[in-house]
């Protein structure tokens, strides 16, 4: 079936078979090999892409269900050739050792910075509590994470606000 | 590499077009919502439709809402929107404490309310949610809508009272006075199903001692439409005492059917059937009384 959508700002027209999951679709047809295809299952979220602003599991989204629907990439943090803060977080605060999971997690928490500019190391947990890294650095990645906030509250003005803080969700 | 098996793929934009794509494909169409349960069942072969109805496109369903003396959640509500719905935690904070425990953030942006409870995993939280705050389901089909109990839509493990060529579009709970909620649940790790839940909802008398009504709902133990009748009987028009709720807890505990799996032998699943009841109730009745 033809589908078409947009993929980091420009629209892709491509004819697949309905059951050519997003992951697939991204690296295998699109050669976006940024986003990492992992568990296959939920449960790893190494493929997180955003879909329609929203960070999903890209293993359990059918490519047909972003027919006319934008998704945003990895590959999409880089802008002219600036590393968005959180990339910047990762290298600075050593981020990643293997790098397998890194571009689920850096996903995860951009999209955690846009709602939460200042998020606590819980809220960090929190936010990434659906993504596993196996070489369990998970406490340099809250620490690029808290990095890269720390970066752009002293850069730029804060992003929109959530109509309800996340410390309220959590409470 | 996980492929589900072929299948046919078609969208719907409206609920009557849903409906009428079902009807056309019969019983080996499916509806897909969110996708993160049915997606991993045909990955592994479990199920295996021919045609896959994608509802994404039905916006309309994804409310959260007051209606008169109702809560009203569409099916096509997203678990993060139930979690994070002012009005829902108003009356009833069970479903931000389920909710919080559902899966992992990510997952929560996706999958949507009807969908899980659709899915009707016999350890699906949200199935003992409603439950416990006696719940209805509006179900439509051709020939218009019918609304049916919580413990009508759930006929077993994986069935519920959607037929062929009908969708459920609502889920509706009673908002009533004094009434208090809350949902426990003891998991393995992050985003597993649960190895016990337990959620209650309590309704209390204007002195704040009388258990007027309540609900209690368990998840993963092999309860009865997710509901734990007898602890119910136990308290309903009785004073809300600590040697009464234990009872209760003791009575939702030796009321269900646990089966020992990887998450845990059936003794320890019944063990926490008893003690989460009870924190469940406590918790309740503290909301119930402004205390929590």
């Amino acid at each position: 079936m033809q589908v078409t959508m947009t993929v980091n700002g420009s629209a892709v027209t491509a004819d697949v078979e309905p059951r050519l999951l997003l992951v697939h679709f991204l690296r295998d047809h699109l050669g976006l090999t940024g986003t990492h295809w992992g568990c296959d299952t939920s449960n790893c979220g190494t493929c997180v892409v955003w879909l329609e602003g929203e960070p999903v599991k890209s293993c359990t989204v059918l490519t047909l269900m972003a027919e006319g629907r934008a998704v945003r990439t990895v590959e999409d943090l880089e802008q002219d050739g600036r590393l968005d803060p959180i990339q910047e977080g990762f290298v600075q605060e050593h981020g990643l050792q293997c790098g397998f999971c890194t571009p689920g997690m850096m996903m995860a928490c951009r999209a955690l910075l846009d709602r939460n500019p200042d998020p606590s190391e819980d809220e960090i947990r929190l936010a990434i509590s659906g993504q596993i890294c196996r070489c369990t650095g998970y406490e340099n990645i809250v620490r690029a994470t808290r990095w890269a906030a720390e970066h752009e509250a002293s850069t730029s003005e804060p992003e929109n606000e959530p109509e309800l803080a996340p410390e309220e969700v959590t409470a | 590499m996980q492929v589900p098996a072929p299948f046919d793929y078609a969208r719907a934009t409206t609920v009557d077009e849903a409906i009428a794509l079902l009807e056309r494909h019969g019983s080996e169409a499916r509806l897909i919502a969110g996708g993160h349960s049915l997606i991993p069942m045909m990955k592994l072969r479990l199920t295996r439709p021919e045609v896959l109805v994608d509802i994404n496109d039905l916006t309309d369903l994804a409310y959260i809402r007051q209606d008169g003396d109702d809560l009203c959640i569409g099916a096509m509500a997203r678990h993060r929107e139930l979690l994070e719905s002012p009005v829902a935690f108003e009356h009833f904070p069970i479903f931000r404490d389920a909710e919080q425990v559902i899966a992992d953030p990510v997952v929560r942006n996706r999958g949507t309310v009807g969908g899980s409870i659709c899915q009707a995993d016999p350890s699906e939280d949200l199935s003992a949610a409603f439950a416990a705050v006696g719940a209805s389901m509006v179900i439509r089909g051709s020939s218009g809508a019918r609304v049916v109990s919580s413990a009508g839509f759930h006929q077993g493990p994986y069935t519920t009272a959607v037929g062929d060529g009908e969708i459920l579009t609502e889920i509706r709970v009673p908002i009533r006075p004094r009434c208090g909620s809350a949902y426990e649940k003891v998991e393995r790790r992050v985003g597993d199903w649960a190895i016990a839940a337990a959620g209650a909802c309590v309704q209390l008398a204007d002195d704040g001692a009388t258990i007027t009504d309540v609900g209690i709902g368990l998840a993963a133990v092999g309860a009865e439409d997710f509901r734990a009748t007898a602890a119910e009987n136990l308290l309903r028009g009785g004073p809300a005492t600590w040697e009464r709720l234990a009872a209760a807890a003791v009575a939702a505990g030796e009321g269900c059917e646990p089966q020992s799996d990887q998450r845990g032998p059936a003794d320890y699943k019944r063990h926490l059937a008893e003690v989460l009841t009870a924190r469940a109730l406590h918790r309740a009745i503290d909301r119930a009384r402004g205390e929590a």
